[in-house]
């Protein structure tokens, strides 16, 4: 899936997480911000990049400012951003892409 | 078609918004009945597309402890909803809420559509429910023949926001304007053998308030109410569980019944009252929910 604008997905509320995806020439960049990093950050980052594998991203910056969430709420920001920036309209692969 | 949770006990269905991951990752604590997952009023326009997000891997990852998963739509005057009904069915939802129906063609509208997501995600056929919110006037005329318009479906719900509206008059908090609409849903919903439910009272400084009209309701014979603060569960529920000494009447009457049925006696006495046949039914259902709220241990 190709990045084709900036787009924002969550918000700053308890139990959610603020997801933003640009545009990037090459490669892949992850940032992240939590209180709860020491503990959460690696299963955060693994949650976000198999979101973004899954959905076919290859290029782009995307950065998560996390407020506490679910792996299930990081998830569906990851991809409603994506698909945002995307500019993906249109019926969604629920099950496959989607997952 | 016969799915197992038709008629599972739905005192209480919270409406929570499916785009606040805090209200939908651990509503179960409160112990509803059902949880309605909204898609629709409480969502803003334009993150339509997140909530769904959200509410497919809510559906997929939470553990709700057996609360009934319904999922409130977009209406049919949308061009939301179609994809809301596949998002909600692949996410494993039980129930779908179809919100402002006027007809019966509504229901077989979002039915079709429901059974196609059933064979597109490799659910069983008739694993989806039915609700109706009736929402007009048109609607409320209109009760008896949604409820007979399919098998899936399991009840109706007032929705007394908009209905109030377009029956040209405001909300009261005595109940009066909705009389007439609570009355003949009940009705229509007993004649189809299927559920009534509630509209909301959103008051949440007026407890006593909620609670009169919870007993109202209760008494016209809606099975459940719908709720938008975990406060208004206990109180309800409390309302729907039937007291120590209704249950041991209707215990002593099925017996009763059972025992003098089988020597050819049609009516007799219990506790000093007439009893015929006319009230195993009544008893029966007491008896069931009495079970379904924990306060019956019999061998009934």
């Amino acid at each position: 899936m190709e990045i084709k604008k900036t787009a924002v997905a969550g918000t700053l509320e308890s139990s959610d997480c603020m997801v933003t995806v640009e545009p990037a020439d090459k490669g892949l960049q992850l940032e992240l911000e939590s209180a709860v990093i020491r503990q959460y950050g690696r299963q955060i980052r693994k949650v976000a990049l198999e979101t973004l594998k899954r959905l076919g991203v290859r290029k782009g910056r995307v950065s998560i400012v996390d407020k506490g969430a679910l792996d299930c709420t990081i998830k569906a920001r990851v991809e409603c951003a994506v698909m945002r920036a995307a500019e993906h309209e249109g019926r969604i692969n629920w099950g496959g892409m989607i997952r | 078609m016969n799915n197992p949770n038709k008629y599972r006990l739905r005192r209480t269905m919270m409406f929570l918004n499916c785009q606040k991951p805090s209200l939908i990752k651990d509503p179960y604590v409160y112990k509803p009945d059902s949880i309605m997952l909204d898609l629709e009023d409480a969502v803003a326009e334009r993150e339509k597309d997140a909530a769904r997000y959200s509410l497919y891997h809510a559906l997929q990852e939470i553990d709700y402890r057996g609360v009934e998963r319904v999922v409130r739509i977009n209406g049919l005057d949308t061009n939301l909803w179609r994809e809301d009904v596949r998002c909600a069915v692949a996410g494993g939802c039980d129930s779908i809420r179809i919100p402002k129906t006027e007809n019966a063609d509504d229901v077989r509208t979002v039915e079709y559509a429901i059974a196609e997501a059933e064979r597109e995600f490799s659910r069983p056929e008739g694993s989806v429910l039915i609700m109706a919110a009736l929402e007009s006037a048109r609607g409320v005329i209109n009760a008896m023949s949604i409820c007979d318009s399919s098998e899936r479906l399991f009840g109706i719900a007032l929705s007394g926001g908009d209905y109030s509206k377009d029956l040209q008059v405001s909300i009261s908090g005595t109940g009066v304007e909705f009389m007439g609409a609570r009355q003949h849903m009940v009705i229509a919903a007993r004649a189809a053998k299927v559920q009534c439910f509630d509209t909301v009272w959103t008051n949440l400084d007026d407890m006593e308030g909620f609670r009169r009209e919870v007993e109202i309701i209760h008494s016209m014979g809606f099975d459940g109410k719908s709720i938008v603060n975990p406060r208004q569960i206990p109180v309800v529920h409390e309302i729907y569980t039937p007291k120590e000494k209704d249950v041991i009447f209707a215990e002593k009457v099925i017996k009763e019944i059972d025992t003098k049925k089988a020597q050819g006696i049609g009516v007799f006495t219990v506790d000093g009252k007439m009893i015929d046949i006319a009230f195993y039914d009544g008893a029966k259902r007491t008896i069931a929910l009495a079970k379904a709220s924990g306060v019956y241990k019999g061998d009934l």
